[in-house]
Formats: structure tokens, C-alpha cells, sequence
């Protein structure tokens, strides 16, 4: 009887939901054609970005080549434009960030998801999130006005001298052939950047572990396990694939930063391992040097704008599909 | 942001009205051409006119566009200091009226080409100084062969051999030399560099640009300014920073030995000096650096403003006139109190007899 009527009823909502989609009232239909637009803009936009700078950069595409472009002589003076001392720059830069930061952010999300009460981690998440608030501009000039003049005389400068002639570690933070450490410099440039990129590591982080299941952390307390246990045994299983999504996303944002790093990174044209030296990435080339360039200088500006364009998106995408399998892999759990 | 959208459309608007005028004109072709703009401001005139480009122009624009507002109150003037190289392509593209360039069009910009005459009136000159920092010395001398060296991280302490024997009787310490240099493309470094190419050519070879492949020992600032607060922070730097920026910041400058051999100091007399004894082009090009003369500064520097011959309408013909004409006019008297040079009293003259070539 129940089971009769429960049918009949799924029946008549099935029925009446086909009526609506038969014939929506006309807002309901413009509202739907509104957001199709709006959705499909930003594709569009998007597409056409990539149209018009890689048109504008095929001059330097096809006057330097592959070889040209993938060289690390940068010398506009005699016509010679080739990138990869700002591919290098951008790579370790993101790199130290993302090596300082991520430590940091997803012990920030246990302490936020499993150590401290609720109500004592609201205030802790709004702190965080006032980093992110920060303008990309203030982090630079902090950086170059405030931490660079600061951290050279009293960290780098003891530190280089300190490691010289240590293998490995002298090759990273020693001093380099060109000469003593410069305040803005690889390394700076990649705090800062961790700086920056903590809160969307931090937050994605904690997303991803607040979807723990609650009866796998108390079924493992139940079994015994302290509170380390757990975490080693649920949570970093649960929620591994989910905080290397958020690391690469963190790795994209700080890839394509420009105004913090053209500010703090010095501005040098080298590719070298030391990295207390000065250095220089993709996006600080082009806000530096866009406002004088002319010919094939700019068009191998822009095309620099579009290997950063490919590069980030590479980045993201990867990062996305890491989420998503890893969504689908807890939810079948 | 605004006003260029608005200008793009009164750009629209106007090319209609040329349109009617180049008709109206063309009909009666045989006559001779109307002298507009013999006494450009006389009559009062409305609209606005937006300029873009070279950031050393900038606080000189700034003060004139102040002062302009009470000749021609109808006016509106905007200045955008974007970067010379910018300010051209955003001239060739038809957003600005005008642009402001620290170099001519370079033979290899394409964005000009097909789009008709650009006239080059040169508003101002002003001399990039040789800033130091080095305790208790106060009037190093350099040449152009050791500012080449030291920039080229040939020479790398301030005792060098090169330094002490431009310089007998000063005491130069052993220090290490830091040269400080700028990150940003620049009008600047390219004059800078001009300077060395055109002066010591043998010995010079990292080439004139906005931007040079500096040693990777330089340290790179942000403007001007930027440059000045490395050598102002950094005991043993030397860089190349504008005499505004010089004289805010405080800094020592060196004088520099010119074509005559002569170390002189640079000021806005000295500039103005130098960029008197060059040979100017048909066109109003000309390279200010290394200007012959007893006093002249060797490393001076010019800007121009760009138009182009023809404008879609009068009235923008007019304005331009206007705005031109004051800034070769009344607005040179503005130049020293901001530590640039006047324009030389025979370029001034030739500028100015060009105003009548632009037209509607």
C-alpha cells in the first residue's frame, strides 16, 4: 500500500517537472541565455588573448626559432632575444615558494581541521585570509624597501660566507663567481612569493581535509591511535591527491606573480644555481621592459607572455584533474 | 581610461568631419591653402588633447598642463607616462594625439609606416648625471673610456689605475664599485648608452638600447629614483640617475670630460650647452650627446613631442598648435626650476616655425 502510493506520487513529480521544462516562463528562459553568454565570454576573451599575442609575437617566433628562443642571451641592444634565463627565473622562483610555503600551509589546515576548536579557528582562517588581501605591489615594495636592505647585511651576507666551499649547499647559498649576495634575489623573490601563496594552499588544504569521514578518524582513535597516528593513517591517505591539487594551483598563482617579483628579484639576466644572486622571471621582463620596446623586442615580449600563458595553463589543468581524481576516489570510499 | 574611450569616439566623429573637409577642400584645390594657425592662441579653443609616452617628460608636462589652463581654459591636456616606446605605437594607433619620445622612430618600428608625416618638435633637454657614493670624495672626475670600463665591469675597484690618474691628489679607496643600473626599459639607458657608443665607440660594446645586457654584478632599481636609492643605500656605487632625481635624492655627481676636454659638471646651463653644438636634421632630429662646446655636458639628453602632419580636423590641428606652441613658448621658463635645460634659442626657432605645418 505504502510502496504503491510512494510510486504513483514519483510518478506525478516526474510528470510535472517535464511540464516546467516543457514550457518555462520567458525570464526563466532569458536568465539561462544570459548566463550561456556570460560563460562563453570568458572563453571567448580568453581565446582571444591568446589569438592576438601569439599574432603580435610571431615575428620573434619565427626569426629566432626554437634555438633562439630556448637560448639565454637577452640582449635587445644587439637584437638578440632569447628567453630561457626568464623560463629558468620562473621555474625556481615558484619552486622555493612552493617548497616554503607548502610545509607551512597544510600544517596550518591541521591545525585548523584537527587541533584547535571551531571557534577558535575562524579567527586563525580570517588572519590568513587577510594575506591573500594584501596587493601584489605592497608585498614587492615591502620586499625591496624593507626585507632585502634587512635580510642581506644580517642573514645573507653570514650565511654565503658560512657556506662557501660546502658542496651543495655552497652551490645554493654561497657566493657566487659575480660577487658577494644581493639583497634581491632568486630567494627573496621566492618568500615573498610563498608569502603570497600560503592562503590558497592553506584554504584548498583544509577543504580537502575537512571531507575526512568523521567515523574513519574516530574509528581509528578507537582502535588506539593517538592523534598523530591518526592523521598519518586517515587523513594524509584521505586527502593526499587533494593537497597536491592545491600545491600545483599554488605552483601556477606564483608562477605568473609579476609585480612582487619584478620588484624583488633584481632584475639580472643569468642562469646560475646560486640563489642569493640576482635573477629574473617571465612576467618581471615583460612589466619592466613593455614600456620601451618596439619591433621584434616586443613581439618577443609577448611571446614570452605566451609561453607564461601556456605554462600557467599547463599548471592549472594538471592541477584541476589531480582534484578531481582525487574527488571521485574519496567519494567511491 | 575614460577619456580614451570618449577620445575614440570623438576620433570617429572627426574623421567624418576631415572626410567633409578634405571634399570641401579638394573642390577648391587651385586656391592657396588658408595659413592657419599664424596666431594659435588668440582665439580661445574647446576640447581635449591626450598625450602618451616618455616618462622623462613627465613632470614637465605636469607643470605646463597647470600653467596651460590659464591661457586656454577650454582646453582639457592629459599626459600619460607610459614609456616612449609605447607612447609611439599608442600615436600610430590613432588613441593619443600626441606622443612623447626620448629617440626618433627607429628605422626597424614598423607601426608608422603607411600612416602619414610625424613631425618631431623637440620640447625638452636635461643631463643624466654620473651619481657616487664615496665617502669624502666630493669631485671625482671620470672620462668617457672609464665610465665605458666601469659599466662594462672591466674596472671594479676605485683605486683602478684608469680612475686615480683622471683624479691626482684624491684619495680613492680600495673599495669594490657597484654600479647600479635600471630594470625598467628606459629613455634614459638608451641615452646613456648612446652616450658611451657615440663617444668612445672602441671601447664600448654592449650597444645602445632601452634596455642592456648589464653584468650580472649590477644592481637593477626601478626608475630613477629607484637607481638613486641603490647608490644612496650602497657605499661604492656609482649609477646613472637625471638631475631631478639627483638633486631629491641628495646624491654626489662626478663631471664628466666632453669632446673638448673639459670636465664639466652637469646642470641645466651645461646641458643646454651641449645640445647647442649638435647637428640638427631637416626634421628636428638630433642627438644631444656629446655636443661640441668649451661648457657643454656630454651626457645630455632630448624628448620630443610626436604629432602627426595631418589631423582628421581643424580643431584638433589647433589645439595641437596651441598646446605646442606653449610648451616651445612660455612653458621653456618652467624647465629650469625642474632641473631640465631650456631648448637651445636656434632649435627652439626651428620648432616653432614648424607649428604651421600641422594641419586639418
Amino acid at each position: 500500500m505504502t510502496s504503491h502510493s510512494a510510486r504513483a506520487d514519483s510518478a506525478g513529480i516526474a510528470g510535472s517537472a517535464r511540464a516546467l521544462a516543457e514550457r518555462r516562463p520567458l525570464g526563466d528562459r532569458v536568465f539561462q541565455a544570459l548566463a550561456l553568454v556570460a560563460g562563453l565570454l570568458v572563453l571567448a576573451i580568453l581565446v582571444l588573448i591568446l589569438v592576438s599575442t601569439t599574432q603580435q609575437s610571431t615575428t620573434w617566433f619565427g626569426k629566432e626559432g626554437i634555438t633562439g628562443i630556448f637560448s639565454t642571451t637577452w640582449d635587445p641592444a644587439h637584437n638578440k632575444f632569447g628567453a630561457l634565463t626568464f623560463i629558468y627565473g620562473t621555474a625556481i622562483t615558484a619552486v622555493i615558494a612552493v617548497i616554503l610555503a607548502v610545509p607551512v600551509s597544510v600544517a596550518i589546515a591541521l591545525l585548523l581541521t584537527e587541533v584547535v576548536p571551531y571557534r577558535w579557528a575562524r579567527p586563525i582562517v580570517y588572519v590568513i585570509d587577510l594575506l591573500a588581501v594584501v596587493p601584489s605591489v605592497v608585498w614587492g615594495l615591502w620586499g625591496v624597501q624593507v626585507f632585502a636592505p634587512w635580510v642581506l647585511p644580517h642573514v645573507y651576507a653570514p650565511v654565503a660566507r658560512a657556506l662557501k666551499g660546502v658542496p651543495v649547499l655552497g652551490n645554493l647559498f654561497g657566493p657566487s663567481t659575480s660577487g658577494a649576495p644581493s639583497g634581491p634575489a632568486f630567494f627573496t623573490a621566492g618568500l615573498i612569493l610563498a608569502f603570497m601563496i600560503t592562503p590558497i594552499v592553506t584554504s584548498l588544504s583544509r577543504e580537502v581535509i575537512a571531507t575526512v569521514p568523521t567515523i574513519d578518524k574516530e574509528g581509528a582513535y578507537a582502535l588506539g591511535a593517538t592523534r598523530l597516528e591518526m592523521i598519518r593513517g586517515v587523513v594524509w591517505p584521505h586527502s593526499q591527491g587533494g593537497i597536491v591539487g592545491a600545491v600545483l594551483l599554488g605552483l601556477g598563482r606564483a608562477m605568473g606573480e609579476t609585480i612582487a617579483a619584478a620588484l624583488v628579484i633584481g632584475s639580472s639576466t643569468q642562469i646560475t644555481s646560486h640563489l642569493l644572486s640576482p635573477g629574473y622571471s617571465m612576467p618581471a621582463v615583460i612589466a619592466n621592459q613593455f614600456g620601451e620596446a618596439f619591433g621584434e623586442f616586443r613581439s618577443a615580449l609577448l611571446g614570452i607572455g605566451v609561453l607564461l600563458f601556456l605554462l600557467t595553463i599547463i599548471v592549472n589543468v594538471l592541477a584541476r584533474a589531480v582534484v578531481a581524481r582525487n574527488v571521485q576516489r574519496t567519494r567511491g570510499a | 581610461m575614460q577619456p580614451r574611450g570618449r577620445k575614440r569616439v570623438a576620433a570617429g566623429i572627426g574623421g567624418i568631419a576631415a572626410l567633409a573637409v578634405a571634399v570641401s577642400l579638394s573642390a577648391c584645390s587651385s586656391s592657396p591653402k588658408p595659413s592657419g594657425g599664424s596666431s594659435p592662441t588668440a582665439a580661445p579653443l574647446t576640447g581635449t588633447l591626450n598625450g602618451a609616452g616618455s616618462t622623462f617628460q613627465t613632470t614637465f608636462q605636469q607643470a605646463a598642463i597647470s600653467q596651460f589652463k590659464s591661457v586656454q581654459s577650454g582646453m582639457t591636456v592629459n599626459y600619460d607616462p607610459v614609456g616612449s616606446g609605447t607612447g609611439r605605437s599608442d600615436l600610430a594607433a590613432g588613441t593619443v594625439n600626441y606622443a612623447g619620445s626620448d629617440s626618433p622612430i627607429p628605422s626597424t618600428e614598423t607601426d608608422f609606416t603607411g600612416k602619414g608625416t610625424v613631425l618631431y618638435f623637440p620640447v625638452v633637454i636635461g643631463p643624466i648625471t654620473m651619481s657616487y657614493n664615496l665617502a669624502g670624495v666630493s669631485n671625482l672626475k671620470l672620462d668617457p673610456t672609464v665610465i665605458a670600463n666601469i659599466f662594462q665591469g672591466k674596472i671594479t675597484t676605485w683605486n683602478d689605475p684608469a680612475i686615480t690618474a683622471l683624479n691626482p691628489g684624491v684619495s680613492l679607496p680600495s673599495q669594490a664599485i657597484t654600479i647600479a643600473v635600471r630594470q625598467d626599459s628606459s629613455g634614459t639607458t638608451q641615452n646613456f648608452s648612446l652616450f658611451l657608443q657615440t663617444a668612445v665607440p672602441s671601447v664600448w660594446s654592449l650597444g645602445s638600447s632601452s634596455t642592456i645586457s648589464w653584468p650580472h654584478s649590477a644592481h637593477a632599481g626601478s626608475g630613477n629614483s629607484g637607481v638613486a636609492q641603490i647608490i644612496k643605500s650602497t657605499p661604492g656605487a656609482i649609477g646613472y640617475v637625471d638631475l631631478s632625481t639627483a638633486h631629491a635624492s641628495g646624491l654626489t655627481y662626478a663631471s664628466v670630460k666632453n669632446s673638448s676636454g673639459n670636465y664639466i659638471a652637469p646642470s641645466a646651463a651645461s646641458a643646454s650647452a651641449s645640445a647647442a653644438g649638435v647637428t640638427v636634421n631637416p626634421d628636428l632630429t638630433f642627438h644631444a650627446v656629446w655636443g661640441s662646446g668649451a661648457q657643454a655636458y656630454p651626457i645630455t639628453y632630448q624628448s620630443w613631442v610626436l604629432v602627426f602632419e595631418k589631423q582628421p580636423n581643424a580643431n584638433d590641428a589647433k589645439m595641437l598648435q596651441a598646446w605646442i606652441g606653449y610648451l616651445l613658448g612660455d612653458g621653456q621658463s618652467l624647465l629650469p626650476s625642474l632641473d631640465y635645460a631650456k631648448l637651445p634659442a636656434s632649435i627652439d626657432q626651428m620648432a616653432k616655425a614648424q607649428l604651421s605645418k600641422i594641419t586639418g
